[in-house]
């Protein structure tokens, strides 16, 4: 990826969030883009460390749950602002992270894909069971970030469902940046260089576990920021956030739209997050119609959706 | 199968494509998890919601007016709920909302509701949805704090003082646990011993053996639903308890005494709705005629049995008929709250209703009926 194609890729997006709004029909259409965005972020940290790294996770769900809870009690327990508790949330994952990471990147396949897992149920049964902080299975409300409130005091009115639009797409697209520009940097071609061949990065010089946790630590800071912008959303937030099915959830998307592109990544959080709610009529099929998008996905796009078809459309192989 | 069509063509009317037909319905918009980890709460929940539409529409509606239904089925999930939600209130642009079968679903719901203006019927147990009460918050089923009232006080009539108690970690085990502890020393009620046990845990004989070799237990609560209490129940039988068991509203249903064994259940009590009892109902007890056409109907169009939350959405649906009548106007949320608040004496299934601007769940002790299990049926206490 040139530099001129990450400012391509930067500015699609840009435009898509800037200028999807002018279609919506009703105010619901906001909070669907919303989590769009939401679950685009903590895909683009998986690109990072899946795409970029070649390491896999079915635990950073774990991290979005500690991203969320933090939002949900440093407010309360020690008074703290709740944008504050995004970068606390986001310190404490990145520092887990790099504890966990350091033993458990050793592992590979498998044995980092259980490893992880277990890391993520861990974090969710200490959610459900530590029920005097955090309310346990039935969960807890979260304060306001009470930033809507003063921009209405400044004169500028929005609904929520507005108000969160814009703030999770600007948060969106400043991870995207951030991520393509990791893509071209030392560390981030360490990265590619790794996931290539081990032993091959290894020889030219590149420290493989301390490149290995950097891609780790980062995606848990982008899962972390997206539990805690869902947290302050949603205004009540329960261990469901932490559940393995949303790390699952996370990893499908990722491989879905392209795991290897921020922006396939994003267009493979779209697909996810609408079909449910275009499915609603046929609710019960919904997990059925996932299974099956996944599979032919698999053995027709290996690449995920967006790059395939980016390639079919230049019409040569890269 | 009519139901569904409904479903549909209410999703295509929402969407603008028959925008036109939709003026002459009410839009009523449901949200509970069919599907998933709630789906033993939800499905009788939908089921019984889709079929009273039906009735209604058929029968001629309110005031003439069809009821148009929007039906989603969150799958347990408080983001899915609160998505919908927004749904049901921007998009399909309902009058009231029904449903939120979790605590955790309808919290989310209560918070868009509230925002908007639209009278929402909770679905679920805590106490913590209609206290403080909301403007436009109410919820059908009696909460946990109520079933261990009853509980205390029927154990008060037995002369029983002293306790050992036996919790599931789950919502609804947890939450029970804490109102029972709340509420038992205004009972003169005594906890001696405080256990838990884990909702897929196989085997609780060492926390019953503890119990049982406290000094001065006089009876055993378990406060728990699912697998859990079927469990509890046939290791205190395993163990010769002598004392009696006490289980809860949770476990309310005729699957439980399959899961438990009638031999291990023989003798239980739990706090129970007249449901359970339908059949045994007096034909002047003041819910015959509600509880017997809702059971009759229910077994005839889906070949099964009712359970108690598929009463708390005959309730909810009730109440919610019973407003939009009053109100007169079927197309303004704020008029059908106000007469919702104004409700009275309203018979459902778990109990008569009453709201008032202090009280949003309208319930009373009466609602609940002290159970027995004697040869493997439920027999109602007196």
């Amino acid at each position: 990826m040139t530099g001129r194609n990450k400012w391509i890729s930067l500015g699609v997006l840009a435009l898509l969030i800037a200028l999807l709004p002018l279609f919506f029909p009703s105010g619901y259409y906001y909070r669907v883009g919303a989590l769009i965005f939401v679950n685009a972020l903590s895909v683009v940290g998986l690109v990072i460390l899946i795409g970029y790294a070649g390491q896999i996770s079915l635990g950073h769900a774990g991290f979005a749950g500690i991203g969320a809870y933090a939002c949900a009690l440093a407010p309360e327990h020690l008074g703290l602002h709740p944008a504050l508790a995004v970068l606390l949330g986001a310190v404490i994952s990145g520092v887990m992270a790099a504890l966990i990471g350091k033993p458990i990147l050793r592992l590979k396949g498998y044995y980092l894909a259980v490893a992880t897992l277990g890391f993520g149920i861990l974090v969710s049964m200490v959610l459900t069971n530590e029920r005097a902080l955090t309310g346990g299975p039935d969960g807890m409300n979260v304060a306001d970030l009470g930033l809507r409130s003063l921009l209405r005091d400044m004169g500028w009115r929005l609904s929520g469902g507005e108000f969160w639009y814009m703030i999770c797409g600007v948060v969106l697209l400043v991870g995207a940046w951030l991520a393509l520009n990791l893509f071209d940097s030392p560390s981030g071609r360490a990265m590619r260089a790794l996931h290539g061949s081990e032993v091959a990065a290894a020889t030219v010089g590149v420290d493989v576990p301390r490149q290995k946790l950097r891609a780790f630590v980062i995606s848990a800071v982008y899962a972390s920021v997206a539990g805690s912008l869902l947290a302050l959303q949603n205004g009540y937030i329960t261990p469901d956030v932490a559940g393995f099915m949303h790390s699952v959830e996370m990893v499908t998307m990722a491989v879905l739209g392209g795991v290897g592109s921020v922006l396939g990544a994003t267009f493979g959080a779209a697909i996810l997050t609408l079909l449910p709610q275009v499915l609603t009529v046929f609710a019960e099929y919904e997990q059925l119609v996932l299974g099956l998008v996944m599979v032919l996905v698999m053995i027709f796009l290996p690449q995920g959706l967006l790059p395939s078809i980016a390639r079919r459309l230049k019409g040569r192989d890269e | 199968m009519m139901s569904k069509t409904t479903t549909a063509l209410a999703t295509l009317a929402a969407l603008g494509a028959l925008s036109g037909a939709a003026q002459a319905e009410i839009r009523l918009g449901v949200s509970v998890s069919a599907t998933g980890p709630a789906a033993f709460l939800g499905d009788p929940e939908a089921k019984t919601i889709e079929m009273l539409v039906e009735q209604l529409n058929e029968a001629g509606g309110i005031n003439g007016e069809e009821i148009a239904l929007t039906l989603y089925d969150d799958g347990g999930d408080p983001n899915k709920a609160r998505t919908f939600a927004t749904r049901l209130v921007e998009d399909d642009e309902v009058v009231a909302i029904l449903g939120g079968s979790t605590t955790g679903t309808t919290m989310s719901i209560l918070s868009v509701a509230e925002d908007e203006g639209i009278p929402f019927i909770s679905l679920a147990g805590a106490i913590s949805i209609v206290d403080p009460v909301r403007a436009n918050v109410f919820k059908t089923p009696h909460t946990d704090r109520m079933a261990c009232e009853k509980i205390f006080t029927d154990m008060q009539a037995q002369g029983i003082t002293k306790i050992g108690m036996i919790s599931g970690t789950d919502g609804f085990g947890a939450s029970m646990q804490a109102q029972c502890k709340e509420v038992a020393g205004d009972h003169g009620i005594e906890i001696l011993a405080d256990e838990t046990y884990g909702p897929q845990d196989a085997d609780m004989t060492p926390q019953l053996t503890r119990i049982r070799n406290t000094d001065g237990v006089q009876a055993v609560l378990n406060p728990g639903f699912g697998q859990g209490p079927a469990i509890v129940t046939r290791n205190v039988a395993q163990l010769g308890f002598e004392i009696p068991l006490y289980q809860s509203h949770g476990v309310a249903s005729d699957a439980f005494i399959e899961l438990a064994g009638a031999e291990a259940a023989e003798g239980l009590r739990l706090p129970g709705t007249a449901l359970l009892i339908a059949d045994k109902l007096a034909e002047d007890d003041p819910q015959y005629k509600v509880v017997t056409a809702y059971t009759e109907a229910y077994k005839a169009k889906y070949d099964q049995d009712v359970s108690t939350f598929g009463g708390y959405a005959h309730d909810a649906f009730a109440l919610i008929v019973d407003a939009i009548t009053r109100a007169g106007d079927s197309e303004d949320p704020q008029a059908i709250r106000d007469a919702l608040e104004a409700t009275s004496g309203l018979v459902g299934t778990t109990g008569t209703y009453s709201f008032s601007p202090e009280d949003h769940l309208g319930l009373d002790l009466s609602a609940f009926r002290m159970l027995e299990i004697k040869d493997g049926d439920w027999l109602p206490v007196e």
